[in-house]
């Protein structure tokens, strides 16, 4: 098999990432400590839990999963002198396409993971967490589950944590191949023992009616571990790195068609979208244009690489600016990927070069959510089948001119209508898509033999 | 359907690991139960329902919506080939293609589809699964627990004398 | 007393009502006269939201700085409409709260659910048991885009299940709304039902090992929105609109669940509940729905019998009447006993009363029948009118207490004449062989039985589908039957055949209306004063002053 290479790209700034690969670095405790771990965990237990929120407020961290949503303002949804009991998940169910870092953080350096869980557990008063981990992941299922025990052994789980009186036990609970396990609600009910169907909102917003009914935060281990720095560093330092509202660092997985596609931590929006393709990934195939791009997992609209985007740049001065900016210079942060409507996402950026078919691409994408499509509402269960048998047909040569409005009609239908935000995930590539690449549908269907309607 | 006294305890014990709700136990004690058998039988789906309180067609539904959960034996080795876009981008539906060939593994109607496909001898068994989250080494596969990146075609012989 | 639930101020397509707090916003809307079209919501279950039929437009007030709704021209809140539809079913109102149920986004919904309901549904319609009230065919019509752009292959699923002994599902019309599963698991109190798979590939089953064998199980016919779920019994037998619904209550026990009819030219094809909250929610059991069948036996008695010796021969009406009034005029009041039913309404045991004081016999009682009693309908007395046979003094607080002594009187020969009133004898408890020694053994009942065998009178009765009256259930709720269907033959409504009867024995005027025996009820029981036949109502008076009827245990 190739070597892989895994030395970190001089652009990047290793927080999360910074024992990923690292020589010598092994998932023991040991090591973890003798590198000086666990010693935030020391100081969180040595502040009050409404500071710890305080700090992850000031700190402008946004959930890495995929959503974005503050992690500050979701910890802060639980009702001050909550009486029931408080659950934290950590949601370590990776499966958005073209997403790939939870899974070292998982099997290199699992106790990372724990230690900012612990501490987020601390700052909302869970008593009870659990890890629920994919279920291909089964190594390092039990890579964690050595860490809880040495963690339990070291006195950083069990009862009386730290002396502080603070009992918390996590447990790991795999999942079994369900893509729909990452939506929160979806996870509650997998691990509450049902099938996965995620709750509609209102009423059952985790904060509230979570895990058990119960008030429930879950979190990313990315953002879990962000906790861990956050606490060392200080909201405030940590809302210096990155840009204002797109606070931090992230870890950026690059794959298709680049020279070298990869997993890079570098501060939101500290590259543009050409430096992660040209500079740091090494850029194109040789030969090879720009096609498109899908910048934020397979669920985020896809970019057309020979567009101009029009965007509102905030100028020094507080006034914003309209300005015209080519594929390359889009800021890779949360809220410039919006701006040129698509979404920073998973992080998972899937680069396409002109020797792909975009009608092939959707296909894929399609059987993607069909398959993975719970099942449980109208739109979502029979539109994702439908679109992808559509996408079969064109690229069987059975298409039809109008298949392409039929296509952007069905997915019109699924967006915003359904329980969950597997909706949209599986609309938009679709919406986007033909959106963008209209003519190559049009091409596949004027091959049909067949007379059009 | 004879359940080893070890393996009784662990389930015990894992059933401790959801202290307010049992039924939350199901899908750990599935994998248990697959771990060991191979597969879960009828018999392992009303043994689990008993277990937790549940009624059998609770635990049905889990193991019918779970892709990994299967109800009849697998190969005694089991591929899982990614077909997700990056991995297809890299060549997943051609490396299953090599594996099936390399793994004596029909498959009817030519298609690429999800289902479990096995070889006649029984060693091995192959699955085009969903994104497993590796997609910069594409394209990736796992066989059995073993998890395997930037998997070549010429690779596929040497792999498969591994698992044997 | 507890407090009045306060009323909230909701905006309806534009018009300000109000509904007490607490009121689901669908629900609302149905009051203010906008039905909301949707499949998987039910009043009397859990709300999953998975149908998305029900979406609609919603707003709630615009807050100014001072936290209160801003106000509008109209001094009303001025609404903040949320951009994406909302589900109306599993949310109650709101003060201040806005919705919109036809604005051209909720057009554009229904559009669009309704499509992908029928993408894959099968073209069933001209085999399909529920066309005609087929919520599919419904809001197809009223609120579908009328045509179909689906050029695939649909999905397959398995066509004919027996999902248990009375449920035939097919699971390709399914369109997963759920309503079975959470009626199996909330109201029948067995979770049996699930989906199986994933997807569009999900589908309804029960675990292979178990059976949809619930004495509810045909609930979820009456609740599934499609021909998904049919009834096993009525199934191909009869397209609905052709059916004639008539209102009546289920008389298979002391519940008194409240019933529809449905009949055409005279069969009764199938019952289904009909909902009063106050007896029977919205459901009824298996058993009192399904026993219905021997109302259109052939073996129906369809004419008055006279026995000539050894054999039974058809007589008129009152050459019958008249043979009835012989035997029991031979007759000294304690060689009488009349055996009455607690199946009978409250007119037919007033006039049977009426006979009781006639002859002036002590002789009288009612069958006490029981049987299983489960937790939500069904109940142990099997009788359906036992506190009506109290009141109107046919029998005592103790049902069948006088029984074993009137079989004794008649194994020693001291009753001659016995006049049996819709019961078996021999099922009472009465041997075979000593009704064959009565003198006079007058009997009025449906289809023949061991008793009709050996009577020397047999009138033919209408069946509880066939006949107008009153009856008084478990709880003491007055209700009436009405007539779906006409007697076969010359059978009549017993209420008449007992007052000829009484005439003949007294000379006295008779009454010629049931509503007229009714009143003459009124006038003399108490608990029914300044009550009619039409005061009762299709649900049922709650009556005052009443002893519940001493529980019954199942006999073994």
């Amino acid at each position: 098999m190739p070597a892989i290479v895994r030395t970190p790209h001089p652009r990047e700034r290793r927080i999360v990432f910074k024992n990923i690969d690292r020589e010598g670095w092994t998932t023991d405790i040991d090591c973890y400590l003798k590198d000086g771990g666990y010693e935030e965990l020391k100081k969180a237990l040595k502040m009050k839990p409404e500071e710890i929120v305080s700090e992850v407020k000031a700190s402008g961290l946004r959930g890495r999963g995929g959503a974005g949503f503050p992690c500050g303002a979701k910890w802060g949804f639980i009702r001050p002198g909550e009486t029931k009991p408080i659950y934290l998940i950590c949601n370590a169910d990776e499966s958005e396409p073209g997403t790939f870092k939870d899974r070292y953080i998982i099997h290199q350096d699992p106790h990372q993971l724990l230690e900012g869980m612990i501490i987020s557990c601390y700052a909302v008063n869970a008593r009870l967490a659990y890890i629920y981990i994919r279920g291909e992941f089964p190594l390092g299922a039990k890579i964690l589950e050595r860490a809880i025990e040495e963690a339990k052994t070291h006195g950083f789980l069990g009862k009386n944590i730290g002396g502080t009186g603070f009992d918390l036990e996590i447990y790991v609970h795999r999942g079994a191949g369900a893509y729909i396990c990452g939506e929160e609600t979806g996870l509650i009910e997998s691990l509450e023992g049902k099938r996965p169907y995620p709750r509609i909102k209102p009423p059952y917003f985790p904060a509230a009616l979570g895990l058990y009914l119960s008030p429930t935060i879950v979190n990313n281990v990315e953002t879990l571990c962000d906790v861990k720095h956050i606490v060392k560093m200080g909201g405030a330092e940590y809302a210096k790195i990155g840009r204002p509202n797109n606070t931090g660092t992230r870890l950026l997985c690059v794959s298709g068609d680049v020279q070298r596609p990869g997993y890079f931590e570098l501060e939101v929006g500290g590259v543009t979208m050409g430096e992660l393709i040209y500079d740091i990934c090494g850029g194109l195939r040789p030969g090879r244009k720009l096609k498109a791009i899908i910048p934020g997992g397979s669920s985020a609209k896809v970019l057309r690489a020979d567009e101009r985007y029009k965007i509102k740049t905030k100028q020094p001065d507080g006034t914003t600016k309209d300005e015209e900016i080519g594929i390359e210079d889009i800021l890779m942060d949360f809220d410039n990927l919006a701006a040129v409507g698509s979404m920073a996402g998973s992080g998972g950026v899937i680069v396409m070069d002109d020797s792909r078919d975009m009608v092939w691409a959707l296909n894929n994408i399609n059987e993607f959510y069909a398959h993975e499509s719970c099942g449980q509402c109208t739109p979502c269960r029979e539109g994702s089948l439908w679109m992808n048998k559509i996408t079969t047909r064109l690229l069987d040569g059975g298409g039809f001119a109008d298949d392409a409005d039929t296509l952007k009609s069905v997915a019109d239908n699924i967006a915003g209508r359904t329980i969950c935000a597997f909706g949209e995930a599986c609309a938009w590539p679709t919406q986007s898509f033909i959106a963008k690449f209209r003519e190559d549908f049009l091409a596949y269907a004027s091959k049909n033999g067949e007379k059009q309607v | 359907m004879e359940i080893p006294q070890e393996l009784a305890d662990h389930i015990d014990e894992v059933i401790t690991h959801y202290p307010v709700s049992k039924r939350s136990a199901a899908l750990p004690l599935l994998h248990l139960l697959q771990e060991h058998f191979g597969y879960l039988s009828d018999e392992a789906i009303t043994w689990v329902a008993a277990k937790l309180e549940l009624e059998p067609i609770n635990i049905l539904e889990l193991v019918t919506f779970y892709p990994m959960f299967r109800q009849s034996p697998a190969g005694k080795h089991h591929i899982r080939v990614c077909r997700t876009l990056s991995c297809a981008m890299g060549g997943g539906y051609s490396l299953l293609d090599t594996f099936c060939k390399h793994a004596n593994i029909e498959k009817p109607g030519g298609g690429h589809h999800a289902h479990l496909l096995k070889s006649s001898d029984g060693k091995y068994s192959i699955e085009f699964v969903e994104c497993l989250a590796s997609c910069g080494t594409a394209p990736v596969c796992m066989i059995n627990d073993d998890f395997y990146e930037a998997v070549s075609e010429e690779s596929v012989p040497e792999l498969l004398k591994k698992y044997q | 007393m507890s407090e009045p639930i306060p009323l909230l101020n909701v905006q309806i397509d534009g018009v300000w009502h109000q509904f007490p707090k607490g009121t689901r916003v669908i629900e609302a809307c149905a009051q203010a006269g906008k039905f909301v079209p949707r499949y998987c919501y039910h009043p009397k279950l859990s709300s999953p939201g998975n149908c998305r039929m029900c979406l609609i437009e919603m707003g709630m007030p615009r807050m100014g700085p001072d936290r209160k709704p801003e106000l509008g021209p109209d001094g009303k809140p001025v609404i903040n409409w949320i951009p994406r539809p909302q589900i109306s079913c599993a949310q109650d109102i709101a003060e201040g709260m806005g919705v919109k149920t036809d604005s051209p986004m909720v057009k554009e919904c229904r559009h669009g659910v309704m499509e992908f309901l029928l993408i894959n549904h099968p073209l069933d319609c001209p085999i399909c048991d529920q066309a005609g009230e087929c919520e599919l065919q419904e809001f197809s019509v009223q609120y579908g885009t009328g045509g179909s752009r689906f050029r695939e292959e649909k999905v397959k699923k398995p066509k004919h299940v027996e999902l248990g002994p009375r449920v035939t599902l097919d699971d390709e019309r399914c369109i997963l709304c759920s309503r079975c599963i959470r009626f199996m698991k909330e109201v029948a109190k067995d979770d049996v039902l699930g989906f199986a798979s994933r997807g569009s590939h999900s589908y309804l089953t029960a675990h292979p090992g178990r059976l949809l064998d619930s004495n509810y199980s045909l609930n979820t016919v009456d609740i599934c929105p499609v021909g998904a779920l049919t009834s096993s019994d009525f199934r191909f037998k009869m397209r609905v609109w052709f059916l004639k619904e008539t209102k009546s209550i289920c008389t298979s026990c002391a519940t008194g669940c409240n019933t529809l009819i449905g009949s055409r030219q005279n069969v009764v094809y199938r019952q289904t509940p009909r909902e009063n909250d106050h007896v029977n929610s919205a459901w009824m059991c298996d058993y009192g729905r399904l026993n219905f069948h021997f109302v259109n036996s052939t073996d129906r008695l369809t004419d008055p019998q006279i026995r000539h010796l050894s054999t039974l021969e058809t007589a008129s009406w009152a050459a019958a009447i008249a043979r009835v009034g012989e035997d029991l005029k031979r007759f000294q009041p304690t060689e009488i006993a009349v055996i009455a039913s607690g199946r009978m309404t409250n007119e037919e045991l007033w006039l049977a009363k009426k006979l009781v004081d006639s002859v002036k016999t002590p002789n009288y009682d009612i069958v006490p029948r029981s049987g299983p009693a489960d937790d939500i309908l069904l109940n142990a007395n099997r009788n359906p009118n036992t506190i009506g046979s109290q009141l109107l003094g046919l029998c005592s607080d103790e049902p069948g207490a006088k029984l074993q002594q009137i079989i004794d009187g008649v194994s020693r020969g001291h009753i001659k004449a016995v006049v049996a009133l819709q019961e078996d004898l021999t099922a009472a408890g009465f041997p075979a062989k000593d009704l064959e020694r009565l003198e006079a053994l007058i009997v009025m009942d449906v289809l023949p039985n061991e008793t009709t065998k050996r009577a020397t009178t047999v009138l033919p009765s209408a069946s509880f589908a066939e006949k107008r009256g009153s009856m008084i259930n478990v709880k003491g709720r007055l209700q009436r039957l009405n007539r779906a269907v006409q007697s076969p033959g010359h059978a009549r409504e017993d209420w008449e055949t007992l007052r000829d009867v009484v005439q003949q024995l007294t000379g006295a005027n008779g009454v010629y209306l049931i509503e007229d025996v009714f009143k003459q009820i009124a006038e003399n029981v108490p608990q029914l004063q300044a009550l009619s036949l039409s005061k009762i109502g299709d649900l049922g008076v709650q009556l005052e002053g009443v002893v519940p009827a001493a529980p019954v245990t199942a006999s073994a």
